[in-house]
């Protein structure tokens, strides 16, 4: 049933900083980020011949760092965007379309120093239905869902702030991450509220920082070892839902994570229960609950209790979003990237919080306000459970 | 949040611009009325305005004028105001159900928006506010509970005149 993954990563790294860097354009980011993921590879940017990016077009980021490529992707669907390049590179290095991908991101998210501008189009969707009613941004689109929720699975407000209290256990553990301090689900209810039922503790940081991936054949990673494990690419999902969220089917499950994590875990031919380690993008408190559902590891309405019981903390046995997550590590905007880059970690043995023995890793990414999403199902082996 | 996100107080409330797919919704606005589609195909009434039926892919479109009853299906409450929503805040952004199906984005007027005030499936009725030049539907507390009465659902041509009043 299981197939032998066709591509691996076999470098990776983010932007020697992260958090608050003024002082570095978002372009720029992209280009450090890429020299690091390179020599991560033990390779030099002369090697790669496909470069992917979101954010800023893949063009501008190849001609900056000297690379003309034969293989470019500028797929932008949000956060999510850099897992979907993972899988447009494994289709790619598959069908002889490129040897060596770079997949990059940097995003000035917080600083905005060489950011384009955030617009909206009156005459878009969003500009004709959504905006004149006060939205202002995710915080006033992204849970729009949440009580809805509530009022079908009997979530409690506590057990949604348990969800931030979890990931900082993690975070606590994580140097690089920005917040670090051990939180109560009592700290998270009386922080001030941002978007009912959203309190700020519930809510991403904003941040700059970037990071980058190579991606290669799994016969190339075989044959030139690089200095570092590769990671092998065992399945992998994308999926689009709907560029309003006012549109979404049903507002207490994402389709796009369903979509996409169905078809990731039957490529990988895995299941929930082969999963050592899992990310779920968490611009929101929310989204760790819908993912967890979504993807198969818990029932329909039973994710508030499995994080509050403390199932995905530290020691529990489904480690999640163990670098702290956007909640606690960062959140540049388009965080997709960071996902990966502790997934890489955690399958390398390298992580500052690590997981002992992680063999698989789930990676979920969503895009936009439940617009899109993207899964990787990441491995130590060429083949899931070898 | 970054701090270059705050809007300046002066500026206006965010209006449509409409474009000609969606401009006999907005003239409708303009009247007092809330026009939404149905596929003449399958039968399926469907929001936001577009050309073809997403449901069967049908071109066979036709407007009509929905009843304006809707429920509250799920909203939150935003603490920092977009432009426009200063005087306002905090305010609810929410999304409704309407009587005939389609679910859209709105506002929630006449009544304080407080999570004790909006609760999930409460009966509401269409009204309409300005943006800039333009009428927006926004929906309100309803006077009594919906009756619900099946014919409402089929509506009438969009532009005709309304029945008189209950
Ligand atoms: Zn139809």
């Amino acid at each position: 049933m299981t197939a032998k993954a066709k591509v691996a990563i076999v470098g990776a790294a983010e932007t020697e900083r992260i958090g608050v860097v003024p002082d570095v354009s978002a372009l720029e980011m992209h280009a450090e980020s890429a020299r690091r993921a390179v020599a991560d590879a033990g390779m030099t940017l002369g090697d790669v011949d496909g470069v992917a990016a979101a954010g800023i077009s893949p063009i501008s980021v190849a001609h900056y760092l000297g690379i003309t490529p034969n293989y470019v992707d500028a797929t932008s669907i949000g956060g999510c965007s850099f897992l979907v390049h993972v899988r447009h590179a494994a289709a790619a290095i598959s069908a002889g379309l490129a040897d060596v991908i770079l997949i990059t991101h940097g995003e000035s998210g917080r600083s905005r120093t060489g950011a384009p501008p955030r617009a909206a189009d009156p005459a878009s969707p969003q500009g004709q239905f959504e905006a004149p009613y006060g939205t202002l941004g995710p915080p006033t689109l992204f849970p729009m869902g949440v009580l809805r929720y509530m009022k079908r699975y009997g979530l409690t407000h506590e057990q949604l702030a348990s969800v931030a209290v979890a990931q900082r256990r993690w975070s606590s553990r994580v140097p690089r991450a920005m917040f670090r301090d051990l939180i109560t689900v009592e700290d998270v209810m009386a922080s001030r509220m941002v978007s009912y039922p959203m309190h700020l503790l519930e809510c991403c940081l904003v941040t700059d920082g970037g990071g980058a991936l190579v991606v290669t054949s799994a016969a190339r990673a075989k044959a030139v070892p690089g200095p570092k494990p590769a990671v092998y690419v065992l399945g992998t999902g994308e999926a689009a839902e709907t560029p309003l969220v006012s549109m979404m089917e049903d507002f207490t499950t994402s389709k796009a994570f369903t979509v996409s994590a169905t078809r990731a875990f039957a490529e990988a031919g895995i299941t929930p229960s082969d999963v050592d380690h899992l990310m779920v993008y968490d611009a929101f408190a929310h989204l760790p609950i819908y993912g967890l559902e979504d993807l198969g590891f818990v029932g329909r309405g039973e994710a508030g209790a499995f994080i509050e019981e403390g199932n995905t903390s530290p020691g529990g046995r489904l480690p999640m979003n163990t670098n702290g997550g956007g909640l606690s590590y960062t959140h540049t905007g388009m965080y997709g990237m960071f996902l990966v880059q502790e997934s890489v970690r955690q399958l390398r043995g390298e992580a500052s919080a690590q997981v002992p023995g992680v063999q698989t890793s789930v990676a979920q990414g969503v895009g936009g306000m439940f617009m899109s999403a993207g899964t990787l199902v990441l491995g130590t082996e060429a083949v899931a459970g070898a | 949040m970054s701090p270059q996100q705050s809007p300046p107080a002066d500026r206006p409330k965010a209006a449509p611009k409409p474009t000609p797919e969606t401009q006999p919704y907005w003239d409708a606005a303009n009247r007092r009325e809330l026009a939404i589609q149905r596929c003449t195909s399958c039968g399926k009434a469907f929001f936001y305005p577009r050309s073809a039926c997403p449901a069967c892919y049908s071109q066979q479109v036709e407007w009509f004028v929905a009843s304006g009853r809707a429920r509250l299906h799920t909203y939150l409450i935003s603490h920092r105001p977009a432009p426009g929503f200063a005087e306002q805040v905090p305010y609810a952004i929410a999304v409704v159900e309407l009587e005939e199906g389609p679910r859209m984005m709105t506002n929630i007027v006449g009544v304080d928006n407080t999570p004790e005030n909006l609760v999930l499936d409460m009966d509401l009725e269409v009204d309409f506010e300005p943006r800039g030049a333009q009428l927006v539907p926004v929906f309100r507390p309803a006077a009594k509970p919906a009756g619900r009465p099946a014919q409402s659902a089929a509506g009438r041509p969009a532009g005709t005149p309304a029945e008189s009043p209950a």
